[in-house]
């Protein structure tokens, strides 16, 4: 039986949640920007065969209809195996690593989490890493130079915010003495999120002093970790791998159909799970803000059990939070030039690399000041 | 000056500017292992057009950069010698294909030149109204293109959506909003009406606004200097060695515009300020063409305040097209008419020089007439290809991105630079 609900779990995050997702924060992006750029965007897909438009809402389907009715091109100067293999890459690690998120707190007494590692973090740094391969090879296969210095671009790159991305995350693990990601969670849901501790014993007035001192580190964390985390889907200002105007489309030039389709939505897949990472550390996951789940839950009488009700508002909670940080990427895309490749080694390596070092023993000395010991 | 200008000045700022080209350059020099050559155009996203470089790099910095123009020739001037000067109007639209009134213009006065002829006062005013339009509307697109090929597209956006209303306005000018061939030898095809000057004042309000807010979304913005300031560094004795005109000329602080130096049509009668940058890169090109923008717009202001009244075109009947209902009524107009439009004009033999200041810098005509109504040989002197030829000097030591700045500061039109 456990099986079976995991599967059902999986199924349900990676076809029901992800994958629309994907879509529709592809729609939403040409939407929002062409909100930004005084345009109409994609409006008039529809329901077919009737003139209800519904805001283009179709245009996720028939965009995805066209990527498989494509003609699957494969040049003929290309390593067929590599060439085969880097979409897959690329997505696969995408998909994998939302397996440790957890999207919402209890359904019918079941976790709402595919699988509830106790090294989270870790398996997420782990299984990301990954998908530089797919990039990598992806650029090498194709055989063409601007997709290959797409691809080292890329690999580079990615190498380098890595860095950044996992040592701005040690203060926040030292911060809950917690390497599993459901119960930082509980423990924000309970004592104030990493950046909002306003509430239970993070509370200043209820004694959480060092939770209030923290905050100064847990933000400087919050800004490397986002930073990186738009390097690591290659997101503009940090678009460097694909930059159109300079390596035309980087490594994915020489792909066309089903195979292209997939590093796009490896991109937006990976920016979901992104900002659904930034979403669990930094603002509480699924939980809702200022005690309240501690007042729902206190509501119902049994302070232990998560009425089923709670555990939709939980999931909803989540996904609203994971929407509006796709939304911060979106603007965030429409507005900013784009950095040269020297310039975003400059960044990672002199600026992000050393605050993201300086400030976990920031975090520590906080720590063992407020605490009397780094626990 | 503008007042950006200063604001971002720093004492030394062409020194260092300096400096790191050499720098730039000694990088090259130290390089070791094997050079890949990578082929860049003529159809690529950041080469504005079919222009095709062939770089020589070293890692991601150039060692060596090939520019091979030609992709667009469509044999412009030789065309020229097999039809009436008023025939190559249409042509001279597609030369910078951005700012088709102002080609038209440069072409008519060089024509106006040769023939010895001056406009009334009306026909000069509007052919400046239409200068700075196509100035205004071929910046816009200038800064636009740079925007986008450092990766803002928004800022694109924003100015092209402004264009629009620049298509509109020649449409009520000429007919037609692209290729407006809106000029002939002695005149106009047909004069402005208040409609559109009324059109004008309003759009030197609209894009004023526009203006400022591209100022406000790059002027200051950290990534945006990052990857235009101390790149691209062009000196002032290279700006002049290798004849850049417009504003790439001025961006390296020369203090040089055909509208002050060889004032024609007028232009001695307006208010208006040369802006020059005082390093010469990037960054310094792409105020210098905020600036002009500002510029124009208060030369347009200016114009349509006091347009004066009177005929457009020069009254001559064996210049120009009599009106429409007197050639309908009259023996005498009908013969005018049936000779201008079948033989032309009759120019005197001899050759002429004209230049104009255009948004991409001086386009020059040569004429060299033998008598009639054909050019013996008309040459064309288009500042895209006279700007392009720094490339080999400037690129070596940059890098990939670099060049997508450099390309998009510079600025160029491949129409004009193959013509």
């Amino acid at each position: 039986m456990p099986i079976l609900i995991s599967f059902i779990k999986i199924v349900m995050v990676i076809f029901v949640v992800i994958l629309p997702m994907v879509a529709y924060s592809v729609w939403a992006e040409r939407r929002v920007s062409a909100v930004i750029q005084e345009r109409v965007g994609p409006n008039r897909v529809g329901i077919p065969f009737t003139k209800i438009r519904l805001f283009g809402l179709g245009q996720p389907i028939a965009d995805g209809i066209k990527f498989l009715l494509k003609e699957d091109f494969t040049p003929g100067h290309v390593n067929k195996f590599y060439y085969w293999l880097a979409p897959a890459l690329t997505m696969v690690p995408a998909l994998l690593t939302c397996a440790v998120l957890p999207f919402g707190s209890e359904l019918f007494g079941e976790k709402m989490v595919i699988a509830d590692l106790n090294v989270g973090p870790l398996f997420i740094f782990a299984i990301a890493s990954l998908s530089v391969y797919g990039i990598v090879l992806a650029g090498w296969a194709s055989n063409s130079k601007y997709s290959f210095l797409g691809g080292v671009r890329s690999s580079s790159q990615m190498i380098s915010y890595e860095i950044s991305l996992g040592l701005s995350l040690v203060p926040v693990l030292l911060i809950f003495g917690e390497l599993n990601l459901s119960e930082i969670v509980w423990e924000q849901s309970k004592n104030g999120w990493l950046l909002l501790p306003f509430w239970g014993d993070g509370a200043i007035w209820n004694g959480g002093v060092d939770r209030f001192f923290l905050l100064f580190p847990a933000f400087i964390a919050f800004i490397v970790f986002t930073t990186s985390i738009f390097a690591e889907t290659n997101r503009l200002p940090f678009d460097l791998p694909e930059c159109e105007t300079e390596l035309v489309a980087g490594y994915h030039t020489e792909y066309s159909s089903m195979k292209f389709a997939l590093f796009f939505l490896g991109e937006y897949a990976a920016m979901i799970i992104g900002s659904g990472l930034i979403v669990t550390l930094f603002l509480g996951g699924w939980s809702l803000p200022f005690g309240l789940d501690a007042y729902l839950m206190n509501m119902t009488g049994d302070p232990e059990q998560i009425p089923w009700w709670l555990g939709l508002i939980h999931i909803g909670t989540f996904l609203a939070k994971v929407i509006v940080f796709i939304l911060f990427f979106i603007w965030v895309r429409w507005t900013l030039p784009r950095f040269r490749y020297d310039q975003l080694m400059r960044l990672g390596w002199i600026i992000f690399f050393e605050l993201a070092l300086v400030n976990i023993f920031i975090t520590a000395g906080i720590l063992i000041l407020t605490r009397g010991s780094a626990s | 000056m503008a007042d950006t200008l200063q604001e971002f000045e720093t004492p030394d700022a062409a020194t260092k500017a300096a400096q790191a080209l050499e720098t730039y350059q000694q990088k090259t020099d130290d390089l070791v292992g094997e050079k890949l050559t990578l082929n860049m155009g003529p159809s690529h996203p950041a080469t504005h057009g079919v222009l095709r470089l062939i770089l020589e790099l070293d890692g991601e910095v150039i060692t060596k950069a090939d520019p091979d123009v030609g992709y667009l020739h469509r044999g412009d001037e030789k065309l020229a010698e097999n039809m009436q000067y008023n025939q190559f109007v249409p042509y001279t639209d597609r030369l910078d294909y951005l700012a088709p009134l102002a080609n038209n213009v440069a072409y008519a006065c060089a024509v106006e030149k040769l023939m010895g002829w001056e406009l009334p006062p009306r026909g000069q005013a509007v052919r400046v109204i239409c200068c700075e339009l196509a100035r205004i509307s071929a910046h816009l697109l200038g800064v636009g293109c740079y925007a986008m090929d450092v990766g803002a597209m928004t800022v694109f956006l924003y100015t092209f959506t402004q264009r629009e209303t620049v298509y509109d306005l020649c449409e009520q000018i000429s007919g037609a909003r692209f290729t407006t061939s809106y000029t002939r030898v002695g005149g106009q095809t047909r004069d402005l009406t208040e409609d559109t000057i009324k059109g004008v004042l309003k759009f030197c309000d609209e894009v004023s606004e526009v203006i400022e807010e591209v100022d406000e979304l790059l002027s200051r913005n950290p990534i945006f200097i990052g990857r235009t300031q101390d790149v691209g560094f062009i000196s002032k004795d290279d700006a002049i060695g290798y004849g850049l005109t417009g504003p790439n000329l001025r961006g390296s602080g020369v203090d040089f515009d055909m509208r002050k130096n060889h004032p024609y049509l007028g232009y001695e009668k307006y208010d208006f300020d040369i802006p020059v940058g005082k390093i010469g890169d990037c960054y310094d090109r792409y105020l210098v063409r905020m600036e002009e923008m500002r510029q124009s717009v208060r030369i347009l202001r200016q114009v349509c305040q006091k347009i004066p009244k009177g005929p457009v075109n020069i009254t001559d009947p064996k210049a120009t097209l009599p009106d429409k209902e007197r050639v309908l009524m009259s023996m005498e107009e009908l013969i005018h008419h049936f000779i201008v439009a079948t033989q032309g004009i009759d120019a005197p033999e001899g050759e002429v020089y004209f230049g104009a200041e255009n948004p991409k810098g001086e386009l020059g005509f040569y004429i060299n007439s033998k008598g009639g109504g054909v050019p013996h040989r008309l040459k064309i002197r288009s500042p895209s290809f006279v700007n392009l030829s720094i490339l080999p000097k400037l690129l070596p030591g940059h890098m990939i991105s670099d060049v997508v700045s450099i390309l998009g500061s510079l600025d160029f039109v491949m129409g004009e630079c193959d013509r």
